[in-house]
């Protein structure tokens, strides 16, 4: 298995200078640490269930992930929150605030997600965040770009509407004769 | 000679059917105004025609069946056993136009899940479900917590003395006040008070965790539901996982445990009888078996390092039990991990967890504490009467709102619900055997469907056998109602093709 590639360490390094200085000395202790702790790289994309179900396998290791970007980007400090669902399952993915900036679209029913690849590091249970499954992102792409999704009013719920409208005016009318006829 | 059921008993049960399902449709307007609010015509559009339906079949019932009559006792729990059915079958309309769930049955499932408060689900791509939809997930939960007939006696109905044979039929044993309805407008008093308390909570919590404001309360709002009714549905497909937050996990137990106490004991702290909370023996009974159990998921859990640190034991494992115990079903795992990752010991003192529930007259379902602490009185009286000298006289008390004395009634009832329970969970874990499943993963999901609590090791998805699914569906709204209807409506079949 290659080692960590040298365009994610040119990206973080990227990262790292748009930092301010706390920040800076946080996601570069962060870095040492995952740096010290990846070992291995799996090369091409893990999908969630390889990884939830093998989790004590890929514990530690760096690996890259891919899916679309749901639900809201939650930022914490300067490191922020994303959920990234690959069709099976959504993992959660820790990342240095500066690395969500080109995240315009997060998945929802108005909106389809940007398609993202995150390489970093995989924790079964995390300790720095209570024991949840996640990713410390190293490095996050945009694969593909999210969109606004238009939704019509579907032509046959309208029609069907209609017709138990309808029907539940002729119900209700009826009902209104019957009660007449027995007040007479 | 067993007398076939007259036309007067099919009207009566038609009438008041009728007019459950009435109420039941003007609920969908709540989400017919959630899915306005954030401009989701089509969404809204499936509510309109979920409205039309049950409006139709209840106007239809309610004139064709219509009556002056009051309920007896039988026609009380079928009226009961079929509204939860009706509820199925007229709730999952919606859900199904969505275009989120496979098939039709799926709905349904998740519609009895929801209703039955047990939090299962079928749902497709759930991140990508509408606004209203979800609200509806969630509202179904509110409703069927506080029970389908309880919206009916609180706002449809003026009152009747078969109110009370209906509310009975419902699974509660108990009334906070002596009159039926009183009882239920108090019910959503306290649910409503509590909604606004615990959204306000969720929803700040949200915001600092990085939640948009509007998105914040209404996850919030829709959590509040899920947790208070021990429901178990999220807004997002990774369930409470999705937020990485601390404090919203510790609101959402807050929320949990006082959805698991009586409404009896809420109606008493209410009144300032702050002590009851300490003294009545369902509350003494939870503490002890949250306790025990999870004191088993730690010695299961510890030696195989699963969760290292004290704080990832407490967000994991006290969670998920806690969350199984009070029959609500929040996770904050993957399904997959209970299996992959958890030793056999901390599943069984989590499936334990399940099987026991919370308190009687609140929305968990289970055997429920009141009849866990009586069966545990009852051995302790025996073990005096075998100890102590043969003249000695042995008498058992419990304190429960008041002090009792303890009965062999009570303790043969609570043994037969026990039983009932014991056999459901066993049965739906046959069938899942039957299925190929291994043994404790059946055993898992069984108790939980049964049990209405919604923690899933994996077997519930859209894929699984249709016959398991449905027996599933039997078992969620079997375990809700507490088998008595359930019994009766049978019964009542039975005769209706075998009597005279």
């Amino acid at each position: 298995m290659p080692d960590v590639s040298s365009a994610y360490s040119a990206q973080f390094g990227a990262v790292l200078a748009r930092a301010s200085g706390a920040i800076k000395l946080r996601i570069a202790a962060s870095c040492c640490l995952l740096f010290l702790a990846a070992t291995t790289v799996y090369a091409g994309s893990l999908s969630s269930s390889e990884l939830i179900k093998n989790a004590r396998q890929y514990d530690g290791k760096t690996v890259t992930y891919a899916g679309e970007a749901i639900g809201e980007v939650m930022a914490r400090g300067g490191f922020a929150w994303i959920n990234v669902n690959d069709g099976k399952n959504a993992i959660g993915i820790w990342l240095p605030k500066e690395l969500v900036k080109d995240i315009a679209y997060t998945g929802s029913y108005a909106s389809r997600g940007d398609g993202v690849e995150v390489s970093g590091v995989f924790h079964r249970a995390c300790l720095e965040h209570g024991g949840d499954l996640d990713i410390h992102a190293l490095a996050l792409r945009k694969v593909t770009s999210g969109e606004g999704v238009g939704r019509g009013l579907s032509g046959y719920k309208r029609n069907l509407a209609f017709v138990l409208l309808g029907v539940l005016c002729l119900v209700l009318i009826l009902r209104q004769l019957k009660i007449k006829q027995i007040q007479k | 000679m067993i007398l076939k059921p007259g036309i007067d008993d099919i009207k009566i049960i038609g009438y008041y059917l009728g007019k459950i399902i009435l109420s039941l449709g003007f609920t969908m307007l709540l989400a017919i105004v959630v899915g306005m609010a954030f401009g989701e015509l089509d969404p809204v559009m499936d509510f309109v025609i979920g409205m039309e339906a049950a409006l139709i079949s209840g106007l239809v019932l309610t004139k064709l069946c219509f009556t002056q009559k009051d309920l007896n006792w039988m026609q009380g729990m079928i009226v009961v056993s079929l509204s939860w059915l009706a509820a199925m079958v007229l709730g999952a309309i919606p859900l199904y136009l969505s275009g989120h769930w496979n098939s039709y049955l799926d709905a349904c499932f998740d519609a009895m899940s929801g209703f039955a408060t047990t939090g299962l689900t079928l749902v497709q791509d759930l991140d990508h479900l509408s606004f209203a939809h979800n609200f509806w997930r969630h509202l179904i939960m509110f409703i069927g917590g506080q029970g389908i007939v309880i919206i009916a006696l609180s706002f449809f109905v003026r009152g009747f003395s078969g109110a009370f044979k209906m509310y009975v039929s419902e699974g509660r044993d108990e009334r906070v006040l002596p009159n039926v309805i009183h009882t239920a407008r108090f019910i959503w008093l306290v649910s409503i008070v509590y909604l606004i308390l615990g959204t306000t909570a969720l929803g700040i919590a949200g915001i600092l965790g990085g939640l948009k404001p509007v998105n914040a309360f209404f996850h919030g709002a829709c959590l509040f539901m899920a947790a208070f009714d021990t429901g178990g549905f999220a807004p997002q497909s990774q369930n409470i996982l999705y937020y990485h937050s601390l404090p919203l996990e510790i609101i959402t137990i807050m929320i949990m445990v006082l959805g698991a106490l009586n409404f009896k004991l809420h109606y008493h702290i209410w009144m300032g009888n702050r002590k009851e909370i300490l003294k009545d023996i369902e509350t003494v009974t939870f503490f002890f078996t949250a306790t025990i159990t999870f004191a088993i998921v730690a010695a299961g859990l510890i030696p195989t390092g699963t969760y290292p640190k004290a704080v990832m034991l407490f967000r994991k494992g006290f969670y998920q039990l806690i969350s199984g115990h009070t029959g609500t079903g929040f996770m904050t795992i993957y399904a997959d991990q209970f299996i992959n990752e958890w030793s056999h010991l901390a599943l069984v003192s989590v499936i334990c967890a399940m099987a026991l529930g919370g308190a009687v007259c609140s929305t968990t379902g289970a055997i429920k504490m009141l009849r866990i602490g009586i069966i545990f009185k009852a051995f302790k009286e025996d073990l005096k009467r075998i100890i102590l000298p043969e003249r000695a006289v042995v008498i058992e008390k419990f304190h429960h709102i008041k002090t009792v004395f303890l009965t062999d009634k009570q303790v043969r009832s609570a043994l037969l619900i026990t039983l009932a329970y014991l056999v459901l969970y066993g049965l739906g874990s046959l069938v899942g055997m039957f299925f190929g499943y291994p043994f404790l993963d059946s055993l898992f999901e069984s108790t939980s469907a049964a049990a209405n609590v919604g923690l899933s090791c994996g077997i519930t998805n859209a894929g699984m056998p249709d016959a398991l699914k449905i027996t599933y569906i039997v078992q969620m709204w079997a375990g809700r109602l507490e088998f008595m209807s359930i019994f009766t409506l049978i019964g009542f079949l039975v005769v209706s093709i075998r009597g005279r």
